[in-house]
Protein backbone atom coordinates (compact mmCIF):
# COMPACT_ATOMS: atom_id res chain seq x y z
CA UNK A 1 0.00 0.00 0.00
CA UNK A 2 1.22 3.49 -1.24
CA UNK A 3 0.52 6.17 1.51
CA UNK A 4 0.52 9.59 0.49
CA UNK A 5 3.07 12.00 0.82
CA UNK A 6 2.17 14.82 3.57
CA UNK A 7 4.63 18.09 3.31
CA UNK A 8 4.85 19.44 6.93
CA UNK A 9 7.18 22.56 7.08
CA UNK A 10 8.24 24.48 4.42
CA UNK A 11 11.34 26.65 3.91
CA UNK A 12 11.69 28.73 0.91
CA UNK A 13 15.36 30.27 -0.12
CA UNK A 14 16.92 32.20 -2.92
CA UNK A 15 20.40 31.10 -3.84
CA UNK A 16 21.87 33.40 -6.48
CA UNK A 17 25.39 33.74 -5.54
CA UNK A 18 28.35 31.29 -4.25
CA UNK A 19 28.41 33.00 -0.71
CA UNK A 20 25.05 31.73 -0.18
CA UNK A 21 25.95 27.74 -0.58
CA UNK A 22 26.89 27.60 2.83
CA UNK A 23 24.29 29.05 4.58
CA UNK A 24 22.13 26.84 2.51
CA UNK A 25 23.69 24.08 3.56
CA UNK A 26 23.41 24.86 7.29
CA UNK A 27 19.62 25.47 6.80
CA UNK A 28 19.25 22.04 5.16
CA UNK A 29 21.54 20.26 8.08
CA UNK A 30 19.14 22.32 10.68
CA UNK A 31 16.06 20.64 9.42
CA UNK A 32 17.84 17.29 8.91
CA UNK A 33 19.07 17.39 12.30
CA UNK A 34 15.74 18.82 14.15
CA UNK A 35 13.97 15.48 12.46
CA UNK A 36 16.66 13.09 14.23
CA UNK A 37 18.47 12.02 11.00
CA UNK A 38 21.64 10.04 11.47
CA UNK A 39 25.17 11.57 11.04
CA UNK A 40 25.64 9.17 8.04
CA UNK A 41 22.46 10.18 6.10
CA UNK A 42 22.40 13.76 7.29
CA UNK A 43 26.41 14.04 5.39
CA UNK A 44 24.60 12.41 2.21
CA UNK A 45 21.51 14.57 2.05
CA UNK A 46 23.72 17.66 2.83
CA UNK A 47 26.27 16.55 0.10
CA UNK A 48 23.79 15.82 -2.08
CA UNK A 49 22.18 19.33 -1.76
CA UNK A 50 25.18 21.28 -2.24
CA UNK A 51 25.96 19.47 -5.98
CA UNK A 52 23.04 20.26 -6.69
CA UNK A 53 22.93 23.32 -5.72
CA UNK A 54 26.36 23.95 -6.95
CA UNK A 55 24.80 23.07 -10.22
CA UNK A 56 22.26 25.46 -10.11
CA UNK A 57 24.44 28.28 -9.54
CA UNK A 58 26.80 27.23 -12.14
CA UNK A 59 24.49 26.21 -14.88
CA UNK A 60 21.40 27.61 -14.25
CA UNK A 61 22.55 31.25 -13.02
CA UNK A 62 21.12 30.73 -9.75
CA UNK A 63 17.11 29.90 -8.57
CA UNK A 64 15.08 29.08 -5.58
CA UNK A 65 14.98 25.75 -3.33
CA UNK A 66 12.12 25.01 -1.39
CA UNK A 67 13.33 22.88 2.12
CA UNK A 68 10.42 20.49 2.99
CA UNK A 69 9.81 17.88 6.04
CA UNK A 70 7.98 15.54 4.50
CA UNK A 71 6.18 12.41 6.04
CA UNK A 72 5.29 9.13 4.42
CA UNK A 73 3.73 6.61 7.12
CA UNK A 74 6.01 6.29 9.86
CA UNK A 75 9.05 7.48 7.37
CA UNK A 76 9.89 10.98 7.78
CA UNK A 77 12.33 12.70 5.42
CA UNK A 78 13.77 15.91 3.83
CA UNK A 79 12.66 17.13 0.09
CA UNK A 80 14.82 19.41 -1.60
CA UNK A 81 13.06 21.10 -4.94
CA UNK A 82 15.71 22.80 -6.50
CA UNK A 83 14.18 25.64 -9.47
CA UNK A 84 16.22 27.37 -11.91
CA UNK A 85 15.49 29.42 -14.92
CA UNK A 86 18.38 28.84 -17.39
CA UNK A 87 19.35 27.04 -20.54
CA UNK A 88 17.83 23.43 -19.31
CA UNK A 89 19.64 20.42 -19.99
CA UNK A 90 19.54 18.65 -23.62
CA UNK A 91 20.37 15.29 -23.04
CA UNK A 92 19.29 14.09 -19.39
CA UNK A 93 20.25 10.50 -19.61
CA UNK A 94 23.55 11.96 -20.81
CA UNK A 95 23.64 14.33 -17.99
CA UNK A 96 22.98 11.17 -15.41
CA UNK A 97 25.99 9.70 -17.14
CA UNK A 98 29.26 9.32 -14.37
CA UNK A 99 31.82 11.89 -16.16
CA UNK A 100 30.04 13.85 -18.57
CA UNK A 101 30.27 16.90 -17.94
CA UNK A 102 29.91 20.20 -20.29
CA UNK A 103 31.93 22.32 -18.01
CA UNK A 104 35.20 20.95 -16.23
CA UNK A 105 34.35 19.67 -13.40
CA UNK A 106 34.42 15.60 -12.25
CA UNK A 107 30.84 14.83 -13.90
CA UNK A 108 29.38 13.44 -10.62
CA UNK A 109 27.42 15.80 -9.53
CA UNK A 110 24.10 14.33 -10.92
CA UNK A 111 24.72 10.34 -11.37
CA UNK A 112 26.45 10.92 -7.65
CA UNK A 113 23.58 12.71 -5.86
CA UNK A 114 20.90 10.50 -7.47
CA UNK A 115 23.26 7.15 -5.59
CA UNK A 116 23.26 9.72 -2.26
CA UNK A 117 19.10 10.16 -1.99
CA UNK A 118 16.47 7.78 -1.78
CA UNK A 119 14.17 9.67 -4.45
CA UNK A 120 15.53 11.50 -7.21
CA UNK A 121 13.37 13.39 -10.02
CA UNK A 122 14.27 15.53 -12.93
CA UNK A 123 12.59 17.59 -15.22
CA UNK A 124 14.07 20.02 -17.67
CA UNK A 125 12.79 21.96 -20.42
CA UNK A 126 15.36 23.84 -22.86
CA UNK A 127 15.54 27.57 -22.77
CA UNK A 128 12.90 27.37 -19.45
CA UNK A 129 14.72 25.79 -17.04
CA UNK A 130 15.37 22.96 -14.52
CA UNK A 131 13.88 21.35 -11.77
CA UNK A 132 15.13 18.49 -9.71
CA UNK A 133 13.91 16.95 -6.40
CA UNK A 134 15.14 15.00 -3.88
CA UNK A 135 13.96 12.97 -1.18
CA UNK A 136 16.21 11.44 2.00
CA UNK A 137 14.47 9.82 4.39
CA UNK A 138 16.04 9.58 8.14
CA UNK A 139 15.79 5.58 7.93
CA UNK A 140 16.87 5.92 4.15
CA UNK B 1 12.45 92.36 4.49
CA UNK B 2 13.93 89.09 4.58
CA UNK B 3 16.64 87.84 7.87
CA UNK B 4 20.12 87.07 5.55
CA UNK B 5 20.43 83.86 7.20
CA UNK B 6 24.11 83.99 6.67
CA UNK B 7 25.03 87.07 8.70
CA UNK B 8 22.56 85.34 11.43
CA UNK B 9 25.02 82.27 11.32
CA UNK B 10 28.00 83.73 11.28
CA UNK B 11 26.90 86.04 14.15
CA UNK B 12 25.61 82.67 16.26
CA UNK B 13 28.27 80.50 14.99
CA UNK B 14 29.78 80.24 18.32
CA UNK B 15 25.93 79.87 19.99
CA UNK B 16 24.91 77.49 17.45
CA UNK B 17 27.84 74.97 19.07
CA UNK B 18 26.92 75.57 22.24
CA UNK B 19 23.76 74.18 22.21
CA UNK B 20 24.16 71.16 19.77
CA UNK B 21 27.20 70.08 21.87
CA UNK B 22 24.53 70.90 24.98
CA UNK B 23 22.03 68.73 22.71
CA UNK B 24 24.98 65.74 22.11
CA UNK B 25 25.71 65.74 25.87
CA UNK B 26 22.27 65.78 27.07
CA UNK B 27 21.14 62.60 24.46
CA UNK B 28 21.09 59.11 26.32
CA UNK B 29 22.89 57.25 23.61
CA UNK B 30 26.12 59.28 24.33
CA UNK B 31 29.34 57.07 24.32
CA UNK B 32 31.73 58.96 26.43
CA UNK B 33 33.48 55.31 26.74
CA UNK B 34 34.16 55.31 23.19
CA UNK B 35 34.99 59.39 22.69
CA UNK B 36 36.29 62.13 25.38
CA UNK B 37 34.14 65.67 25.02
CA UNK B 38 37.30 66.93 23.87
CA UNK B 39 36.94 65.56 20.68
CA UNK B 40 33.45 65.33 20.37
CA UNK B 41 33.98 69.04 20.97
CA UNK B 42 37.12 69.64 18.30
CA UNK B 43 34.92 67.47 15.55
CA UNK B 44 31.60 69.30 16.77
CA UNK B 45 33.66 72.94 16.03
CA UNK B 46 35.47 72.02 13.10
CA UNK B 47 31.88 70.85 11.63
CA UNK B 48 29.83 74.38 12.47
CA UNK B 49 33.03 76.59 11.32
CA UNK B 50 32.51 74.71 7.82
CA UNK B 51 28.99 74.53 7.48
CA UNK B 52 28.81 77.99 8.55
CA UNK B 53 31.32 79.37 5.78
CA UNK B 54 29.61 77.69 3.11
CA UNK B 55 25.64 78.79 4.02
CA UNK B 56 24.41 81.36 1.95
CA UNK B 57 21.38 82.23 0.77
CA UNK B 58 22.33 80.18 -2.70
CA UNK B 59 23.63 77.41 -1.67
CA UNK B 60 21.46 76.91 1.02
CA UNK B 61 18.71 75.89 -2.21
CA UNK B 62 20.78 73.86 -4.08
CA UNK B 63 22.57 71.40 -1.43
CA UNK B 64 24.53 69.81 -4.61
CA UNK B 65 26.78 73.26 -4.79
CA UNK B 66 30.42 72.35 -4.47
CA UNK B 67 30.10 74.67 -1.62
CA UNK B 68 29.56 71.82 0.50
CA UNK B 69 32.78 69.76 -0.70
CA UNK B 70 34.64 70.89 2.79
CA UNK B 71 31.56 70.22 4.91
CA UNK B 72 31.34 66.48 3.18
CA UNK B 73 34.37 65.93 3.52
CA UNK B 74 34.44 66.58 7.48
CA UNK B 75 31.83 64.67 7.82
CA UNK B 76 32.32 61.73 5.84
CA UNK B 77 35.98 61.59 7.50
CA UNK B 78 33.83 61.72 11.20
CA UNK B 79 31.82 59.32 10.31
CA UNK B 80 33.99 56.42 8.90
CA UNK B 81 36.37 57.23 11.97
CA UNK B 82 32.94 57.00 14.16
CA UNK B 83 31.93 53.12 12.19
CA UNK B 84 35.70 52.37 13.40
CA UNK B 85 35.25 52.97 16.51
CA UNK B 86 32.31 51.07 16.91
CA UNK B 87 29.53 53.96 17.33
CA UNK B 88 26.24 52.41 16.06
CA UNK B 89 24.31 53.91 13.31
CA UNK B 90 21.93 55.55 15.64
CA UNK B 91 24.29 57.39 17.84
CA UNK B 92 25.97 58.33 14.38
CA UNK B 93 22.61 59.76 13.76
CA UNK B 94 21.84 61.61 16.83
CA UNK B 95 25.36 63.36 15.69
CA UNK B 96 24.00 65.14 12.54
CA UNK B 97 20.45 65.50 14.08
CA UNK B 98 21.34 67.33 16.90
CA UNK B 99 23.09 69.56 14.89
CA UNK B 100 19.62 70.30 12.71
CA UNK B 101 17.86 70.60 16.31
CA UNK B 102 20.52 73.51 17.28
CA UNK B 103 20.26 75.28 13.98
CA UNK B 104 16.80 75.60 14.16
CA UNK B 105 16.65 76.62 17.58
CA UNK B 106 18.76 79.61 16.82
CA UNK B 107 16.85 80.20 13.88
CA UNK B 108 13.60 80.50 15.86
CA UNK B 109 14.93 83.20 18.08
CA UNK B 110 16.11 85.07 15.26
CA UNK B 111 13.39 84.83 12.73
CA UNK B 112 9.98 86.20 14.50
CA UNK B 113 8.10 86.36 11.19
CA UNK B 114 6.55 82.88 11.17
CA UNK B 115 5.69 82.34 7.46
CA UNK B 116 9.54 83.06 7.03
CA UNK B 117 10.72 80.96 9.59
CA UNK B 118 9.07 78.08 8.00
CA UNK B 119 10.62 78.61 4.82
CA UNK B 120 14.18 78.89 6.06
CA UNK B 121 14.06 76.27 8.14
CA UNK B 122 12.18 73.91 5.36
CA UNK B 123 15.14 74.88 3.42
CA UNK B 124 17.58 73.67 6.27
CA UNK B 125 15.66 70.45 6.99
CA UNK B 126 16.56 69.65 3.13
CA UNK B 127 20.03 70.43 3.39
CA UNK B 128 20.68 69.13 6.72
CA UNK B 129 18.60 65.60 5.63
CA UNK B 130 21.14 65.76 2.42
CA UNK B 131 23.92 65.56 5.23
CA UNK B 132 22.50 62.55 7.34
CA UNK B 133 22.60 60.51 4.33
CA UNK B 134 25.88 60.95 3.47
CA UNK B 135 26.42 60.35 7.15
CA UNK B 136 24.57 56.97 6.69
CA UNK B 137 26.53 56.36 3.47
CA UNK B 138 30.08 56.62 5.01
CA UNK B 139 28.92 54.99 7.94
CA UNK B 140 28.33 52.31 6.45
CA UNK B 141 31.01 52.22 3.61
CA UNK B 142 33.15 51.91 6.95
CA UNK B 143 31.57 49.56 7.95
CA UNK B 144 31.88 47.41 4.91
CA UNK B 145 35.74 48.23 5.30
CA UNK B 146 36.07 46.55 8.77
CA UNK B 147 33.96 43.46 7.14
CA UNK B 148 36.56 43.38 4.12
CA UNK B 149 39.50 43.58 6.18
CA UNK B 150 38.37 41.12 8.73
CA UNK B 151 37.42 38.58 5.39
CA UNK B 152 41.25 38.97 4.79
CA UNK B 153 42.43 38.14 8.23
CA UNK B 154 40.21 35.03 8.44
CA UNK B 155 41.49 33.62 5.00
CA UNK B 156 45.12 34.38 6.25
CA UNK B 157 44.83 33.00 9.57
CA UNK B 158 42.83 30.13 8.45
CA UNK B 159 45.39 28.46 5.77
CA UNK B 160 48.78 27.76 8.20
CA UNK B 161 51.28 25.70 6.96
CA UNK B 162 52.97 23.69 10.06
CA UNK B 163 56.11 22.51 10.07
CA UNK B 164 55.94 19.01 12.13
CA UNK B 165 59.08 17.25 11.00
CA UNK B 166 62.51 18.14 9.46
CA UNK B 167 60.65 17.44 5.77
CA UNK B 168 56.55 16.74 6.82
CA UNK B 169 54.55 19.15 6.81
CA UNK B 170 51.17 19.78 8.27
CA UNK B 171 48.19 21.75 6.60
CA UNK B 172 44.87 21.57 8.60
CA UNK B 173 42.03 23.09 6.69
CA UNK B 174 39.19 24.26 8.47
CA UNK B 175 35.77 26.04 6.92
CA UNK B 176 34.39 25.53 3.54
CA UNK B 177 37.14 25.16 0.71
CA UNK B 178 35.97 26.84 -2.46
CA UNK B 179 38.22 28.34 -5.64
CA UNK B 180 39.85 31.12 -4.28
CA UNK B 181 40.15 29.09 -0.53
CA UNK B 182 42.22 26.46 -2.65
CA UNK B 183 43.98 28.94 -4.61
CA UNK B 184 45.36 29.89 -0.62
CA UNK B 185 45.88 26.58 -0.02
CA UNK B 186 48.07 25.71 -2.77
CA UNK B 187 49.97 28.33 -2.87
CA UNK B 188 51.17 28.59 1.06
CA UNK B 189 51.53 24.74 0.19
CA UNK B 190 53.85 24.96 -2.60
CA UNK B 191 55.79 27.46 -1.26
CA UNK B 192 56.30 26.18 1.31
CA UNK B 193 57.38 22.93 0.36
CA UNK B 194 60.11 24.75 -1.73
CA UNK B 195 61.42 26.87 1.09
CA UNK B 196 61.35 23.80 3.71
CA UNK B 197 62.61 21.10 1.30
CA UNK B 198 60.12 18.96 2.39
CA UNK B 199 59.09 15.44 0.76
CA UNK B 200 56.12 14.69 2.25
CA UNK B 201 52.46 17.02 2.80
CA UNK B 202 49.78 16.15 5.07
CA UNK B 203 46.29 17.97 4.15
CA UNK B 204 43.93 17.33 7.11
CA UNK B 205 40.18 18.00 6.58
CA UNK B 206 38.74 16.98 9.54
CA UNK B 207 37.74 20.66 9.35
CA UNK B 208 36.07 20.74 6.44
CA UNK B 209 32.06 19.81 7.18
CA UNK B 210 31.00 18.70 3.28
CA UNK B 211 33.16 16.97 0.85
CA UNK B 212 31.07 17.16 -2.35
CA UNK B 213 32.14 16.54 -6.16
CA UNK B 214 33.91 20.24 -6.23
CA UNK B 215 35.99 19.94 -2.91
CA UNK B 216 37.53 16.53 -4.24
CA UNK B 217 38.02 17.91 -7.55
CA UNK B 218 40.02 20.70 -5.69
CA UNK B 219 41.69 18.15 -3.40
CA UNK B 220 42.82 16.01 -6.05
CA UNK B 221 43.84 19.71 -7.70
CA UNK B 222 46.31 20.33 -4.78
CA UNK B 223 47.64 16.83 -4.62
CA UNK B 224 48.87 16.84 -8.00
CA UNK B 225 49.77 19.62 -7.90
CA UNK B 226 51.88 18.73 -4.47
CA UNK B 227 53.58 15.56 -6.63
CA UNK B 228 54.69 17.81 -9.62
CA UNK B 229 57.28 19.15 -6.69
CA UNK B 230 58.40 16.25 -5.82
CA UNK B 231 56.42 15.59 -2.55
CA UNK B 232 53.82 13.19 -1.83
CA UNK B 233 50.77 14.50 -0.38
CA UNK B 234 48.58 12.40 2.50
CA UNK B 235 45.03 13.18 2.94
CA UNK B 236 43.87 12.46 6.33
CA UNK B 237 41.08 13.33 8.45
CA UNK B 238 38.20 11.50 6.33
CA UNK B 239 35.45 10.64 8.96
CA UNK B 240 33.40 7.65 8.41
CA UNK B 241 29.96 9.80 7.15
CA UNK B 242 32.33 11.58 4.58
CA UNK B 243 34.15 8.06 3.46
CA UNK B 244 30.52 6.55 2.71
CA UNK B 245 29.40 10.02 0.95
CA UNK B 246 32.81 9.91 -1.26
CA UNK B 247 31.72 6.48 -2.41
CA UNK B 248 27.86 7.16 -3.42
CA UNK B 249 29.39 9.95 -5.07
CA UNK B 250 31.46 7.91 -6.68
CA UNK B 251 34.83 10.15 -6.55
CA UNK B 252 38.02 7.97 -7.38
CA UNK B 253 40.59 9.07 -4.47
CA UNK B 254 42.12 5.40 -4.79
CA UNK B 255 45.26 7.21 -6.04
CA UNK B 256 45.99 9.31 -3.13
CA UNK B 257 47.23 7.83 0.53
CA UNK B 258 44.39 8.87 2.70
CA UNK B 259 44.31 8.16 6.23
CA UNK B 260 41.47 8.63 9.10
CA UNK B 261 43.83 10.67 11.39
CA UNK B 262 46.10 12.92 11.58
CA UNK B 263 48.41 10.46 13.84
CA UNK B 264 48.28 7.74 11.20
CA UNK B 265 49.18 10.11 8.45
CA UNK B 266 51.84 10.92 10.90
CA UNK B 267 53.44 7.68 11.48
CA UNK B 268 52.82 7.24 7.15
CA UNK B 269 55.05 10.11 6.69
CA UNK B 270 57.48 9.24 9.18
CA UNK B 271 58.03 5.57 7.50
CA UNK B 272 58.39 6.84 4.36
CA UNK B 273 61.22 8.87 5.19
CA UNK B 274 62.48 5.95 7.33
CA UNK B 275 62.46 7.53 10.74
CA UNK B 276 61.37 5.77 13.59
CA UNK B 277 59.91 6.49 17.10
CA UNK B 278 60.89 4.64 20.08
CA UNK B 279 60.06 4.24 23.30
CA UNK B 280 63.50 5.07 25.72
CA UNK B 281 63.72 2.10 28.03
CA UNK B 282 65.38 3.51 31.26
CA UNK B 283 67.46 0.74 33.03
CA UNK B 284 66.93 1.10 36.63
CA UNK B 285 69.95 0.13 38.70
Amino acid sequence: MITALISLNKDNMSVIREQDVVPFRNRVKEHAVKIKMGLVNQTKLITAASELVRNMLRYGGGGEVLIEVVSRGRDNGIRLTFNDKGPGIADISLAMKDGFTTGKSLGLGLPGTKRLVNEFDIKSELGKGTKVTIVKWVNG
Amino acid sequence: MATDITKVFKKKQSAILERWIKNQLANEGLRDDLMSNEDLRADSEELVAALVSSLNEKTLLDYESSEFDHVIEILSGISISRARQGFSPRETGAFILSLREALIEVLQEEIKDTKELMDTSLKLYRLLDHLSVITFETFIKGREEVILRQTDEITEISTPVIRVWDGILALPIIGTLDSARTQVVMESLLTEIVESGSSVAILDISGVPTVDSLVAQHLLKTVSATRLMGAECIISGIRPEIAQTIVHLGIDLSSIVTKASMASALQYAFRTLKLEVRKTVVKSI
